[in-house]
């Protein structure tokens, strides 16, 4: 209901006829499947500075992030500009025993799995601010995942646009067609955020996702 | 042992929202798998993580989410048709939503034509296909 509300409110906020200057495009998706390297490389690519840090533990970033003022060009000369939200990674489950699992400490263990449930919270809160949303999603798991449905239905639901990145396509297990045939109905684009393979390509859906 | 719950549509059709997730998440904190016959709504999937991280704690570590609807691009006209009726009449009962304790169930495989649910306790993997 208060979702409802706040998604109400920001509609009747909003003038439809003038074009937005303010753009707030959220990375959204399951832990490690390389949102914030993503977020590093648009950041890298277009600011010269990196916005968060990464881990091979998942749950790495645990705090919504904003980069302001990202400007992007196209080869046709075309701007858009857009403030870069990095969020937590969405999930069902936290254990603390698989971050000491990972090499964590104990009291770390925990501390971090207490901030990452904070994080998923937060991340799920701020979907209603987003404007456009690009769905970060390790392209060499499985994605008929509930938390990917889930996340893509939410939006679909609130009419936010959404574009796929299948990342992680520089490795050999990545099935591209796969995360295309899970969700027919969107752009999917296969991206390496680590290597910038095709990143490009995601670029210029990034202004057809904006439009 | 593992332990499966069927929860009927008719025993959610009248809840609220929020009603519905902790009757859910009560049954799971029970260490109990339950089958819910139809689905939550999208918000209400939400709603579900969200109170899940919240219960978060050294004894509760999360659950394990699953649901299997019949893909509607697959359906003819007709079938369509009577979907939308049936679900207009007697509320969104199609498809099957489970949810586990994920202390219990390891992972959840949802392919297009299969659900595969793997348990922690025994490693034994189970099958359940879509009819």
């Amino acid at each position: 209901m208060v979702s409802f509300l706040k998604s109400l409110f920001k509609k009747l906020s909003s003038n439809p006829f003038s074009k937005k200057s303010h753009i707030k495009l959220g990375l959204y998706g399951p832990p490690n499947g390389g949102k914030s390297t993503l977020a590093n490389k648009i950041c890298q690519d277009w600011l010269g500075e990196e916005m968060s840090t990464v881990s091979h533990i998942a749950h790495e970033t645990r705090e919504i992030k904003i980069k302001e003022q990202v400007n992007i060009k196209n080869k046709k000369g075309k701007e858009l500009t857009f403030s870069l939200v990095d969020t937590p990674g969405i999930s069902t489950k936290i254990d603390y025993e698989e971050f000491i699992r990972k090499g964590l400490k104990k009291v770390e263990a925990k501390k971090r799995a207490k901030e990452a449930t904070k994080g998923v919270i937060d991340s799920i809160k701020w979907l209603d601010d987003m404007d456009s949303v690009v769905v970060v999603l390790d392209a060499t798991k499985d994605p008929y995942s509930q938390v990917n449905i889930t996340i893509i239905g939410n939006l679909q639901a609130r009419n936010i646009p959404v574009l796929i990145a299948a990342n992680k396509v520089d490795l050999k297990k990545a099935g591209i067609d796969t995360v295309k045939a899970a969700f027919p109905q969107y752009k999917v684009v296969g991206i390496s955020a680590k290597y910038g393979k095709n990143i490009e390509e995601f670029y210029e859906q990034l202004f057809t996702l904006t439009s | 042992m593992v332990t499966f719950k069927f929860v009927p549509y008719y025993e959610i059709e009248g809840l609220s929202s929020a009603k519905r997730v902790n009757k859910l998440l009560k049954i799971v904190k029970e260490d109990k798998i339950v089958i819910m016959e139809g689905r939550l709504r999208k918000q209400e999937e939400a709603d579900l993580i969200e109170i899940t991280m919240e219960e978060i704690s050294p004894k509760f570590k999360g659950i394990e989410l699953s649901v299997i609807y019949p893909d509607k691009d697959k359906q003819d006209a007709l079938q369509k048709l009577k979907g939308m009726m049936a679900s207009t009449l007697l509320g969104d009962r199609q498809g099957l939503t489970i949810v586990g304790p994920a202390s219990v169930v390891k992972k959840i495989e949802n392919n297009p034509d299969k659900i595969e649910l793997f348990t922690r306790e025994s490693r034994a993997k189970q099958r359940v296909k879509r009819s």
